[in-house]
């Protein structure tokens, strides 16, 4: 009996073991749904309307990854994280993957072994405060009490940015974007510091933008992109050219207008490649033929997400910029399709 | 009928291990121990599995890097250059400060709302009901948000102090400055400071050294004082007059001190963005202080009163009888007898204070749980070994604790014979 219960003991643990190395793509056929991690709410790059429907730049990676990956863009289950959550949620595989404004770092791709899989936004850190404070630059932030997410690359940034400039100041951390804009609007901190999108995201739900300024410093690189776990390369590869498939729409001019209409046949090899009609760029991906198609009919092509979500006819008013693509003088870049 | 007890020798089959009354006590205890060293065994192996499906080690030598986040509310010294253990003992102190201020003012709390409870005046005695029923019943994360957005939101900002005719002015003679990032009030300062002593870890300031020897040297001496007219007392039955021998020894090395030491009080002052000088206060302090001693006071003043009506009627009516007053019976009579019954509930609510201090990341209050699991977690990627040596610290708070409360509990009991 003893013996029985022993070995029934050592299955069970043989076969609990052996469930953690599933590849993520059939789990995620398997349930149905995308479970996508984004911020608690951060309004253009990820958070819920009225109808509770998530809607974003961040969101939109997903819903393009489901569309590949399950053909249904709606087919995502959205997992709310914060800056101290999000990366516990993905490496206990919480989430399948993680598309949070998140910076691409060193310690965080190779020593939290997590798989960074390119770029969505190159952003950098700045600063924003009340007009009416008389401040023009960051330099003159000295004794200043600073809001600032906790968990991030910025509370880092902001310790060394004052220390560099031989200035003191006084973090008050909080979680969630949400928390932070209502300490900065109440005065309890002076300045509010985290990625010059989200400022410009945050400052666009005020009642009164036109009172807060967006410091000119720019502090640091912050290069966001979407990320998944370690040790399973066909799911990383699956998103990565997801998002790649994105920037070459925009690239070569496949947008959600003309998609069914290039569907048919182009003579343009590159665009046949992408959208299925030649070659088998899907199967080597473990998808069928038409998954980039799908991807880029979720939300447009990435410079379609980038205007319907952040881009400047929107309230948040974001300027290409880096985020332009490399013909046009910015840094988006998609490797070949071949 | 001795020979129907005995067990037959011979005959010791396997089945009896279920079947016979004897041995199936024994069986199940077996089965149930193997069955949770099983579970652990599972769970153990399961992490180990995990860990090197993810490619990570364990260990814990991200204790000694570079922490490189700033705290705001440090008890040591501390820089975003010191290493992530640093910024551990910073968070475990800032945890242990409010445990400690916590379990002071809610037992002062709760000690007079439960003896108001039990008062014979009518509105005193429901007044405390309605204060034990609402902060009882009301979760203390609730209380803690609450009063962190009364100071945040309707205190004014350091810039409504500022011009000619501020919005806003200090209290108490311009020396406490209420705003919404705290309260400022004045710090103590030496202008013959004896300097520091450094203990390794930490710096300890020798002025308090200074004061503390004091105090206690002036505690031993009043108890003498004390001891000595009990003695009179005892004999004589006439209590000698001893308030200003004790006013006296308490406070008379204390303040000569002081003096010697060139003590005064540096003010705060608004420069920049924000009030210097002065001690600090943050809201999140203040908002977590109040609300685990409200909260924490409404269960301790229920233990009060449980204790006080443990204690039979007949004591206090022996007490009015040697004609003691309603004060004195209190706390000469029933208390000291009352506390037999308040100790042990009392240290499980110093526990919960303890524990409880870890809601502190709802408002930003940097204790461990925001300091070692929360940010260095995050930048070191180190879940594991973090949430391992938070708990383990955490139990060993808690029994520390419960150790030296069972020592006072020890000390107050019924001594039997």
């Amino acid at each position: 009996m003893k013996k029985s219960v022993f070995l029934g003991t050592l299955t069970a643990a043989g076969l609990a073991a052996g469930v953690v190395g599933a590849a993520t793509l059939d789990d995620v056929k398997a349930r149905g749904e995308l479970n996508c991690g984004v911020s608690t709410g951060l309004v253009g790059f990820a958070a819920p309307d009225a109808n509770g429907v998530w809607s974003g730049f961040d969101v939109a990676v997903c819903r393009a990854v489901a569309a590949a990956a399950l053909g249904d863009p709606m087919a995502v289950k959205f997992v709310p994280t914060t800056g101290q959550t999000r990366f516990t949620a993905l490496a206990s595989g919480e989430v399948d993957m993680l598309a949070r404004n998140t910076t691409w770092t060193f310690s965080r791709d190779v020593d939290l072994k997590f798989t960074f899989l390119g770029v969505n936004y190159y952003d950098g850190q700045g600063f924003m405060i009340r007009k009416d404070m008389g401040v023009t630059s960051a330099k003159e932030l000295d004794g200043a009490t600073v809001c600032i997410q906790t968990g991030t690359t910025t509370e880092l940034n902001l310790a060394d940015f004052f220390k560099v400039n031989g200035m003191s100041y006084e973090p008050v951390p909080i979680e969630t974007n949400a928390e932070a804009q209502q300490q900065y609007l109440a005065g309890a901190c002076d300045v509010y510091t985290t990625d010059a999108s989200g400022l410009a995201a945050t400052r666009a739900t005020f009642a009164d933008p036109e009172n807060h300024a967006i410091l000119p410093e720019i502090v640091s690189k912050e290069p966001l992109g979407p990320l998944v776990r370690h040790g399973d390369d066909q799911w990383a590869d699956i998103v990565r050219w997801t998002l790649n498939a994105l920037i070459a729409a925009e690239e070569y001019g496949v947008t959600s207008a003309n998609i069914e209409e290039l569907a048919k046949g182009t003579n343009n090899p590159e665009i046949n490649r992408l959208l299925g009609t030649e070659g088998d760029l899907g199967a080597m991906l473990g998808l069928d033929a038409e998954w980039a198609k799908r991807a880029i009919m979720a939300g447009g092509n990435y410079g379609e997400i980038f205007a319907a979500n952040i881009g400047e006819a929107t309230p948040i008013g974001l300027a290409r910029g880096l985020n332009a693509q490399w013909t046009q003088g910015g840094l988006i870049y998609s490797p070949p399709f071949r | 009928m001795a020979n129907a007890a005995d067990p037959p020798k011979d005959s010791f089959r396997l089945s009896m291990l279920v079947y016979d009354t004897r041995y199936r006590s024994i069986t199940i205890q077996i089965v149930a121990l193997f069955l949770f060293m099983g579970a652990a065994a599972w769970l153990v192996d399961n992490t180990i599995q995990n860990l090197r499906t993810l490619g990570k080690d364990f260990n814990f030598s991200f204790l000694w890097s570079r922490a490189g986040y700033d705290i705001n509310q440090r008890l040591v010294e501390y820089t975003n250059d010191s290493s992530h253990g640093r910024a551990m003992l910073v968070g475990l102190l800032n945890t242990l400060l409010l445990a400690f201020i916590s379990c002071v003012t809610a037992t002062i709390v709760g000690v007079l709302a439960g003896v108001a409870r039990l008062s014979k005046n009518w509105i005193v005695a429901r007044l405390m009901t309605i204060y034990v029923e609402a902060f009882r019943n009301i979760p203390l994360l609730l209380w803690i948000v609450v009063f962190f957005a009364v100071m945040t939101e309707s205190m004014p900002a350091p810039s409504a102090f500022r011009g000619d005719d501020p919005a806003a002015s200090m209290l108490l003679f311009d020396t406490v400055a209420v705003t919404n990032r705290g309260v400022y009030v004045p710090e103590p300062l030496f202008y013959r400071s004896l300097g520091d002593i450094d203990l390794g870890i930490f710096l300890v300031s020798l002025d308090l050294i200074a004061i503390v020897a004091a105090l206690v040297q002036g505690f031993y001496v009043n108890r003498a004082i004390v001891g000595r007219a009990t003695r009179i007392q005892e004999a004589t039955g006439i209590r000698p007059t001893t308030w200003w021998q004790s006013i006296l020894a308490l406070f008379g090395p204390v303040i000569a001190v002081l003096v010697a030491l060139g003590f005064h009080l540096g003010y705060p002052e608004l420069k920049g963005f924000n009030f210097t000088g002065g001690t600090h206060l943050r809201n999140s302090l203040i908002a977590l202080w109040a609300a685990l001693t409200i909260y924490t006071g409404a269960f301790i003043a229920e233990n009060v009163r449980a204790g006080i009506l443990a204690i039979s009627r007949g004591q206090t009516e022996a007490a009015f009888a040697l004609g003691m007053r309603p004060g004195r019976t209190m706390s000469l009579v029933i208390l000291p007898q009352a506390l037999r019954v308040i100790i042990p509930p009392l240290i499980s609510q110093y526990l919960n204070i303890t524990k409880n201090t870890s809601l502190a990341l709802a408002v930003g209050y940097m204790d461990l749980r925001s300091t070692l699991d929360g940010i260095t977690i995050n930048q070191t990627g180190r879940e594991l070994e973090g949430m391992l040596l938070m708990m383990l610290i955490y139990l060993l708070i808690s029994l520390t604790i419960s150790a030296a409360m069972n020592v006072y509990n020890r000390s107050v009991k019924l001594k039997e014979r």
